[in-house]
């Protein structure tokens, strides 16, 4: 029997020398879980990053009927659309061609759930990147225009992979993107006034 | 310990050294003594040209990091630095950026041959599986090399690409601004990704492919005929239907690599950007958070996945469905259920089965570079009901009882020259 006894472990107490292996390993596996934090969170937007997306302000009386305006917050491109009452007009008859025409799938502020998608009818405020894959949709904003055919309303168009949205941001059908186009949490702190990336609930 | 059995022990200098590094024992287990069946053709070049394409990209690589500046207002400026006043840098960027393309159409040539010879089959799922880690390794290195000049095209890859994990339900938001380390792809992106890119995954490609060819050794290669040859041993222990490694295929994998490195000149001499195919005309204008390429398309080794993601009205699904494109490689040593290995002794329906995918993927490839509209998507489509098809229908038809297999001999076929 000795003779098959590695000398080192002549008379030990195996089960226990076991137990120790086992608490040593686990100790170490937390406390790698532990180190693994800090280099985790490294990647997260730095102090920088977040004083540089602070609010954004935009005088919305400066644009003109019908166009739209393109301002950065985040880096992201912030769409603001100037409708007119034709286009406001627009929004309506087409909800059964809709993804999601309640927005209720979609992520905005409560404010924007209506059907307009907005605080004020007259300006739409979006962020213009795509829900699909993040690619800018381009203004297509005459409606049954030869391009966009006979049954288009006005909207939105993201040449990338083809998905359609209405002068709400709201997409159509056969589009790949599933989701409205986001609305950024926004105010008006006066009549003129757009601040992007702030409202009641505080700074974003 | 060095002396082997055929060979007195060593004297002098190798003496010495043999007695301190097994330098000996070495190059006979992994060359001289190791036997690979004689009957290879050209497709087993592309594993070696492979290897000399990673050492390329390693060479040219250290010397770009030597020039290149990762950050949003000098990354574009120094790469039109090597490209216009580094002497020669010329022609190591251009080195470096074929090299990847070249780097996928070997590997993509590469699992060809084990998908016609049933290389993937037992007992070489490690080797299959281990070969398809480096192919993923290949495509993050490949991704985020093509971030760093900071073109528009990088750019707009970069957010395509990131967003799609945005697509993973409840952690797909926060990861997505994690991966990126701001609000949208910035500063931050490009210098992780230039970490990655130079560092972290070439240690990792590195050490994937050495336990690829550990696995190699250890099972020893398969060949045309998709026969064992170690079941075969001559009176001296040797398969008889082996060659050793060296200098056999050493000889004839550097003849291989001559002609690779013949085509490869043409085009980085004549063709660098490949007609857009390998550098894309947009990327020669600096990244442009505020302007979309009108048609944004990955570079083309991507384009077969990039259809398939596309060719789904859904976005969730669409990714998921890509994924498991490319997760589906994985799995064919179990989805296979043919006795045979070979393609030559598979009957049609396997055979068609193959030519169906071959054709699937260059056609996903052509369809990921056209715009997604109309007749593009339905094509898309079809194409891609027959990629999958390939492997998902595999567990039925490659059956002996659904598909009669030929009889395999006893040794492998091969006519002297």
């Amino acid at each position: 029997m000795a003779d098959n006894v590695i000398v080192a472990d002549e008379g030990a107490d195996l089960s226990r020398r076991k137990f120790l292996t086992n608490a040593t390993i686990a100790t170490a596996a937390v406390g790698a879980v532990f180190v693994a934090v800090p280099f985790v969170e490294s990647w997260t937007p730095s102090e920088r990053a977040r004083a540089l997306g602070a609010p954004t302000e935009l005088d919305v009386s400066k644009i003109d009927p019908g166009q739209m305006t393109i301002i950065t917050w985040r880096r992201q491109p912030i769409y603001v659309v100037r409708r007119t009452p034709e286009m406001v007009q627009h929004l309506q008859g087409h909800d059964g061609d809709l993804k999601d025409p309640g927005s209720k799938n979609s992520d905005q502020p409560a404010y924007a759930t209506n059907v307009l998608r907005a605080r004020k009818a007259e300006y739409l405020v979006l962020i213009g990147t795509c829900t699909h894959l993040g690619c800018l949709p381009k203004q297509r904003f005459e409606a049954a225009s030869a391009e966009m055919g006979p049954s288009w309303p006005g909207g939105f168009f993201c040449p990338c992979h083809g998905s359609r949205f209405d002068l709400s941001g709201r997409v159509f059908n056969g589009s790949p993107a599933s989701v409205n186009l986001r609305v950024p949490p926004y105010e008006y702190p006066n009549e003129n006034t757009l601040r992007v990336g702030a409202d009641e609930k505080g700074t974003a | 310990m060095a002396a082997t059995n055929d060979a007195p022990p060593r004297k002098g200098f190798m003496g010495w050294l043999n007695k301190r590094l097994p330098v000996d024992d070495f190059v006979k287990s992994q060359a001289t003594g190791y036997y690979a069946p004689k009957n290879f053709n050209f497709w087993y070049f592309f594993g070696f040209i492979a290897v000399v394409v990673l050492g390329m990209q390693l060479l040219t690589g250290i010397f770009l990091t030597m020039f290149y500046k990762p950050g949003e207002l000098t990354s574009f400026d120094s790469v039109e630095y090597i490209m216009r006043e580094v002497d020669h840098g010329w022609l190591i960027r251009y080195l470096h950026s074929t090299g990847a393309s070249a780097f996928f159409i070997v590997i993509y040539l590469h699992m060809f041959r084990a998908l016609l010879y049933g290389s993937y089959k037992a007992p070489r799922e490690l080797l299959w599986i281990f070969g398809m880690l480096v192919y993923l390794a290949l495509m993050a290195e490949a991704f985020m090399g093509y971030v760093l000049p900071w073109g528009n095209m990088s750019f707009w890859g970069a957010q395509v690409i990131v967003n799609l994990f945005g697509t993973i339900p409840a952690i797909g938001p926060p990861l997505v601004e994690w991966i990126r380390g701001d609000y949208g792809i910035a500063d931050a992106t490009l210098n992780r990704f230039f970490a990655l890119h130079v560092v972290a995954i070439p240690l990792g490609l590195l050490l994937l492919v050495l336990l690829h060819l550990v696995a190699l050794r250890t099972t020893g290669s398969n060949n045309p005929d998709g026969i064992e040859i170690k079941k075969n041993l001559g009176r001296d222990g040797h398969p008889i239907d082996g060659i050793p490694f060296h200098p056999y295929y050493t000889v004839k994998d550097t003849v291989g690599a001559g002609v690779f490195f013949i085509l490869f000149s043409i085009i980085v001499f004549f063709l660098p950007t490949f007609g857009g195919l390998f550098l894309e005309g947009p990327n020669f204008e600096p990244a442009n958070p505020m302007s979309t390429p009108e048609h944004i398309a990955p570079v083309w080794y991507f384009t077969p996945f990039y259809a398939i993601l596309r060719a789904v009205p859904d976005q969730r699904m669409g990714a998921l469905l890509m994924g498991i494109a490319v997760a589906s490689f994985l799995f064919l040593p179990w989805l296979d259920r043919s006795p045979v290995k070979s393609m030559r002794y598979r009957g049609p329906i396997s055979k068609v089965m193959l030519a169906v995918f071959v054709i699937s993927f260059i056609a996903l490839g052509y369809l990921g570079l056209q715009p997604a509209e109309g007749l593009y998507v339905m094509l898309a489509r079809i194409f891609t009901v027959g990629y999958f098809a390939y492997f998902w229908l595999m567990p039925i038809y490659s059956r002996a009882s659904f598909d009669a297999v030929k009889q395999v001999p006893e040794r492998v076929v091969f006519h002297a020259h």
